[in-house]
């Protein structure tokens, strides 16, 4: 993997190999203690409206698809920060590492759902993540129009969120959903591809 | 009251309360945008969100409700929005119910929840009330929706003076 990483003073180091393998604890001991929650059913059935609503107005799901992703992306990077902020992580040593933080801290806090980690590409910069559940996609049927079943991603805001949670602390990523249950495909899955890291401005010196 | 009553008082039906929050936020700007990248005007985003509320409020009526026994009148569905629908939804009552008993209904929220995280942002009243005012259309819809629901027809309006005091009123169309 290219890109640097700054160099984190030992103590967090030492701090971060402790911590990494009891990732999920992690996850689950926030979700616990340091969430205030909402009831799941306000929350999908708010995204649902919105995502019925966006097919109402735009009458296209290509653009309903990236109108979500937008959504996401300003979530993601608001989000970020209240991650960082409850999880006191140093950064990923790799893309395996992110990918495990993502899923068991991540959707967990958020979500609390812990989506599988699979099908690892060779170079291991691409991986999918496997929901079993999806708290956004509740009570929901897509319209039986012929279309939306083949181009609508219903859940395509978490795509952005990721994006824009990536981007902030450093990754570019594309990612993209594969499948989705409510297309009738067997898994819900998300694709998650590592592009590079982002080089962090330095501010432009004095002399 | 208990939340266990709905059977979501458990975290499996819960996820963790900023989701909501940050999508509430996109929400009212994307009903601000039309295909295109047109701004659309604030009447007609305030109708959409306001019946983005409905739509949800309609549904969760229906899920709130489904043990409850048949309300009697207006007043009590006015009640069970103060208690029971707000508790599930904010954890809290609404701190006062004022009505003339003939289908007009005040309801204050001296911290309304969706508002704690905003500010006066000074420049007094008129201009507080302006900037909330895309974000009330969504909370006056799931009233209105909620009321649908079990029968009446309403017109909700909601004010804020200073935040985060929110104060709803229901009229009852007969």
């Amino acid at each position: 993997m290219q890109g640097t990483f700054s160099a984190a003073p030992k103590a967090s180091l030492e701090y971060k190999m402790a911590s990494r393998p009891a990732a999920r604890p992690a996850g689950e001991d926030i979700w616990r203690t340091k969430v205030d929650k909402v009831s799941a059913e306000l929350f999908a059935l708010t995204y649902g409206s919105i995502v019925t609503q966006l097919v109402k107005d735009y009458e296209d799901y290509v653009e309903v698809n990236k109108q979500l992703d937008k959504m996401g992306y300003n979530i993601g990077v608001r989000l970020i920060e209240e991650f960082l902020s409850k999880t006191n992580l140093v950064k990923c040593q790799d893309f395996k590492d992110t990918a495990e933080v993502i899923s068991k801290v991540g959707f967990k806090i958020f979500l609390n759902i812990v989506p599988q980690i699979q099908n690892w590409s060779q170079d291991e910069k691409e991986f999918s993540l496997i929901f079993e559940e999806n708290p956004l996609a509740e009570f929901v049927e897509l319209p039986e129009d012929g279309v939306a079943t083949q181009v609508l991603w219903y859940s395509n805001i978490l795509v952005g969120v990721l994006r824009g949670a990536l981007e902030m602390v450093g990754f570019q990523i594309e990612a993209f959903f594969v499948a989705d249950v409510l297309r009738g495909d067997d898994t819900t899955e998300l694709r998650v591809k590592f592009i590079k890291m982002l080089d962090e401005e330095v501010p432009a010196s004095e002399d | 009251m208990s939340l266990a009553a709905f059977g979501l008082g458990e975290d499996a039906s819960r996820v963790n309360e900023s989701c909501m929050d940050f999508l509430i936020m996109e929400m009212v700007q994307q009903m601000h945008k039309g295909p295109g990248g047109v701004e659309v005007d604030k009447e007609a985003a305030y109708f959409k969100l306001e019946n983005l509320g409905y739509r949800v409020g309609f549904a969760l009526a229906e899920r709130f409700t489904k043990d409850k026994p048949r309300f009697v009148d207006s007043l009590d569905v006015v009640k069970f929005i103060c208690r029971d629908f707000w508790m599930e939804l904010f954890k809290k009552n609404i701190d006062n119910l004022k009505t003339n008993h003939r289908g007009t209904f005040v309801l204050t929220d001296n911290s309304f929840r969706w508002f704690q995280r905003m500010s006066d942002s000074g420049g007094g009243l008129a201009a507080t009330s302006l900037k909330a005012f895309p974000y009330l259309a969504f909370p006056c819809g799931l009233i209105r929706g909620v009321l649908a629901n079990t029968g009446l027809s309403s017109v909700v309006i909601a004010e804020v003076s200073n935040m985060p005091q929110c104060i709803f009123q229901i009229k009852i169309k007969t």
